[in-house]
Order: C-alpha cells, then structure tokens, then sequence
C-alpha cells in the first residue's frame, strides 16, 4: 500500500496549525490515492503530541524525542526525515510551507533525490498520480506541475487547505526514531521574537496594509491601531518599507510577503504591479484611497474612496464596538 | 577567502505576465532581465567581506541561456572579480534540484569558504535551490539571512522565522541565502562597469562540468500555465466617511461575512 509522509512541525511545544493541514490534506489525498497516511515529530519533548497530529488522520507517528533536538537545526532534521523516506518509500511527501519547511524541504529533496514543487495552494489526484496547483511571479500566474518519480514532495501554503474534523479515538500507532546528531553544523544558538503578541502574516486571518498614503511614519500608528481593533496582522507596501517607516519583515508584495487573509485591508496604497501580486489571492480585500482611480480599486470587494486620516480613525472606533458585541 | 556567489536573471518585478500560445510558458518577448533582488544583497555581502579582510576572490556564478550573461556583467560592474556562465541546451528546462545539481558541479572545484545565493529567484518563486545546493556541496547552511558576522570558528547568522529571528552558528564553509535587510547593495559606479568590460566571464557546458543528460533530467515539470481568474469586481461604497465607515462594517459582517 502507498504511503503519503506529512512533516508534523512544533513550535513553542505545539503541533503548528500549518502541520495539521498537511495531515489533514494527505488525509483527503489517501482515499483517491488508495495510501496510508504517517507523520514525522521531530524535536524534544514531542512525544505526546503524536496523537493529536494523528487524530486529523495519520495512522502511524515517527517521533524522534531527543533532547539534542530541542533546537532546530537544519541537518539533523533533514537526515531524520530522509531515514523516514529512504525506510518508508512514501509515493508523496508533504511539509508546510513555513519558514521551517522552506528550509529543510529541499535539503530533503536534494538528500533524497525528489523533485519538490514549493508553495501548492491545490493538489489533486489524476491516473493514480499527484498534479500541484501553485503561484508564480508571486500570484501574476499560475502554474499547474506534475512530478516525474516519487517521491512527489510538496511544501503547502498555510491558510489554504482546510483543516479537517480531528478524531481523538482514531487508531495510530508510534514508531521511535533515532536521529543522528552527529554531523549537525549549523545550530540555532537562540530565538529572538520580534516583539510581543505580534501577529505573522502569513498565518492571519486578517491583515490592515499602509501604504504611503499615510504620508510619514509618525501616522503608521493608525494603521497599527486598526490592525489591533480587528485582532489582524500589520503589513505594508514596498514604498514605505524602502522609505524605512517600517521592517521589511512587514512588506506584502513580490519582494515581501504573499499572503492570502480571510480580509485584507489596503489603505492608502495605491497598488503596484507587485504589491498586487502579494495579495491578490486574499478572499475579500477593501481598499481606502483618495484617488478613484487607484489600481488597488481593480482587485478590491470594497472600496472607499477617502481620506485614510478621516476613515481610518473612525473604522477603528467602529470595529472596536463591533467586536464588543459579537 | 573564497567567496561563490550564485545569481539568476529574472524578469523585472513590474513585469506584466503574458503566457505564450502554448499555454505552458511565458512570454518573454516584452522582459526586462534584472538580476534577481535578493542576489544583489548575496553580491553586496560577497564584496563587503572581501573589502573587510583585504583579500580574496569574489565568484559570480549562473545558469542561464546567452542573455543571462549580462547579469554577470551586472555583478562585475558591482565590483566581483569573475564570471562563470553555465550554458547549456541541456539545462533549459532545469527544476531547482537541476540547477542546483549544474551550480554544485561548478562550485566544488573552486574550493569555496562561503558561498551565497538569493533566497529565493522572483517569478520561478520556488526557493529551494541555495538550500538544495548546500546539500549536494555537503556544506551546512543559513537560510534567509538578515544579518551576517564571521566569527573564530565561522560564522554567525540572524535567520528571519516568523515573528523573529533565529541565532545561527556555523563553521566554514557555508552556504548563505540572502534576505532584504542583510545590506543595501551599491550600484554600478560608471568606473566599476568601464573595469566590468576587462573581467573574464568564463562560458561552460554540460560537457565541461561532466554532467550527463540524465543528471539534469527534470523531476518536477510545468504542464500548464495561467492568468488568475480575475476577481469579482468592486462595490464602492458612497456618502460621507460616517456613512462609508458604517456600511462597510455591515457588509464585511453580513455580505461577506468576514467580521
């Protein structure tokens, strides 16, 4: 029987959401593709998470528990995954496409000799094999790729496919690895976290972007403001980051981040080529901006033309009561 | 120190997409070739280490048809010392474990201390072949590097995860993917691309580099290509900001049902 191996990412003692999408995917995947569905935890102290990671569909957990793995590091985990593969010989291989996944991923492929294809919003099963849907020139188009051998790796887009109903009596079984830890040279020594509470965009579910509409940095706070009063992710277009208003780490767009939000709310910027293309797959985008004829208008559900230091304040005070009531 | 640098031309970000007839490709007659953004900050950091040690090599290295010789001249002009130009019928239809099979053949000799590539080359969007070229140099690596020191034993890397960064340290050698924020990367001075112009730029080969067809043979192939389905179109919403603010808040709750 076909094997599909999902990595089971944790973070901050937790199986991360992205990791659970991927178990559930391979879980949809099994079915047409008549497999079996097994997961690899990689880290310490991860043990009793196998049963939550199986309790969205895997029938076997690989847990390689080692206090020498308490830090990520790239070689240790990409050796204990490829052991997986070389032992298990899965036909399809899924790992979030998370900073994490970015990382080990093709260090697995390389190791392995798999084709990768990064960053799938879509898989499908057609003849027996896997066909991936995925964004190029960051969302400009789209491209659809099949794999010549297995396995056929994947790294999937967090927030694109849909978590499924976890089963905590399924039945699983676990299996205890051995890493080798032996040739790891590059190690995180430490975590720096950028700063309290903050919101990734590329995991939210709702994003406020300020653009150079807001005409300073001493005015981004209003897009800060917002952003808290909905519980959304700050972002910004290449304009302000470049002019050094904020960290690039914020930027949406070809040369930032692309994200794909539940709401995204574009104020005061006016929409470039490649900010569109960061964004333009988000379900439902509202766009504030004094100038009608913004090309952000051409992407947006909602538009308002306006004056983002008049909208922005009120819209603010508005969702703030809104969420008090619900 | 020997330094490898790693770059791709790639279409200018404001590059409006148009797929050809085939509807597997892109069009790329209307193009403007830059070098990849993030490569720049890999050449800016490359040249940085060389000025602060006062000695060593800079390498610019890349696959790509005839034109993609001019991103290596880009490189030179910036103040890298060589070229080496990877070409190649064979390597056209290259997936990153191809390309990065193609740039570790020409690397390894060379005896690299650090090597850098982008974090990943715009349009292709796959970011996988700095990391996959470590692997197959048998070298660690840093991902997503924002800021770069060498230290005693090697070297030590901030590494952008979500929400923060990761300390990393590694011995040399290494390979390094740039991200924004590692540098400002210069510009050509008009001296630095008159001096570009006597630089070698050396051209090889699948044959050269001892690859066979089948080393190169693609895993992973795009059988289609298309525009986005365009979205639904836009509802303005009229009136005062008073009016505005309230009836948007009422659709993103009851239309849309986002709030």
């Amino acid at each position: 029987m076909a094997t599909i191996l999902t990595f089971a990412e944790v973070r901050d003692g937790k199986v991360r959401r992205a990791s659970l999408e991927a178990v559930s995917e391979a879980r949809r995947l099994a079915g047409p593709l008549g497999a079996t569905v097994q997961s690899v935890l990689i880290g310490q102290g991860v043990a009793p998470l196998a049963a939550e990671v199986a309790s969205y569909g895997a029938d076997r957990v690989h847990v390689f528990d080692d206090a020498e793995l308490a830090n990520y590091a790239t070689e240790s985990f990409a050796r204990a995954l490829a052991q997986v593969i070389t032992q298990e010989k899965p036909a399809v291989v899924l790992v979030p496409y998370t900073a994490m996944g970015k990382d080990v991923a093709p260090r697995v492929a390389a190791r392995v000799g798999a084709g990768l294809v990064s960053d799938v919003v879509k898989l499908e099963v057609k003849d027996g094999r896997l066909e991936a849907r995925r964004p190029v020139y960051a969302g400009k188009a789209l491209a659809t790729v099949r794999w010549e051998g297995e396995p056929q790796m994947a790294t999937l887009r967090p927030n694109v496919f849909a978590l499924g109903a976890p089963d905590a009596a399924r039945k699983f079984e676990t299996v205890t690895g051995t890493a080798d830890v032996s040739t790891r040279r590059a190690r995180v020594q430490s975590v720096q976290a950028a700063g309290g509470g903050k919101v990734e965009l590329t995991e939210a579910q709702i994003i406020v972007s300020g653009g150079r509409g807001l005409k300073g940095p001493e005015n981004f706070h209003l897009v800060e403001e917002l952003a808290a009063a909905l519980g959304a992710a700050v972002g910004a277009s290449r304009a302000v980051v470049d002019a050094g208003w904020v960290d690039h780490q914020m930027q949406v767009g070809q040369t930032g981040k692309t994200v794909s939000p539940t709401l995204y709310v574009a104020a005061g910027i006016s929409g470039a080529i490649q900010h569109l293309a960061g964004m333009s797959s988000s379900k439902v985008i509202v766009a504030i901006n004094k100038d009608a004829d913004a090309p952000i208008f051409k992407v947006a559900d909602y538009g308002i033309v306006g004056d983002v230091f008049e909208v922005l304040p009120k819209l603010t005070a508005a969702a703030k009561e809104l969420r008090s009531r619900h | 120190m020997k330094i490898v640098v790693a770059v791709k031309q790639v279409p200018d970000t404001e590059t409006k997409v148009t797929i050809r007839p085939d509807g597997r490709s892109v069009d790329e007659s209307s193009i403007t070739w830059i070098v990849n953004p993030y490569d720049e900050f890999a050449v800016e950091e490359a040249l940085k280490i060389k000025e602060a040690r006062g000695e060593g090599e800079v390498v610019v290295v890349t696959v790509g048809p005839a034109r993609a010789a001019t991103a290596l001249r880009t490189c030179l002009a910036m103040g890298a010392d060589r070229g080496v130009h990877l070409s190649d019928p064979a390597f056209e239809n290259s997936d990153s474990l191809g390309l990065a099979t193609i740039l570790a053949a020409a690397i390894k000799p060379i005896g690299a201390d650090l090597v850098f590539a982008g974090q990943y080359a715009v349009g292709t969007d796959n970011r996988q072949v700095g990391v996959m070229l470590a692997e197959l140099l048998e070298m660690p690596h840093v991902s997503v590097v924002t800021k770069l020191e060498l230290t005693a034993g090697g070297l030590s890397a901030h590494r952008e995860i979500e929400g923060g960064h990761e300390i990393v340290e590694s011995p040399l050698p290494c390979v390094i993917t740039a991200q924004k924020g590692l540098n400002e990367p210069r510009y050509a001075s008009l001296k630095g691309i008159m001096a570009a112009k006597k630089k070698t730029v050396e051209t090889r080969d699948a044959a050269a580099l001892g690859l066979k067809p089948e080393d190169v043979k693609p895993k992973t192939k795009v059988v289609s290509l298309e525009l986005p389905a365009s979205r639904p179109g836009v509802k303005m919403i009229p009136g005062d900001s008073d009016t505005q603010v309230k009836e948007l808040l009422r659709l993103l709750h009851e239309e849309a049902k986002v709030l």
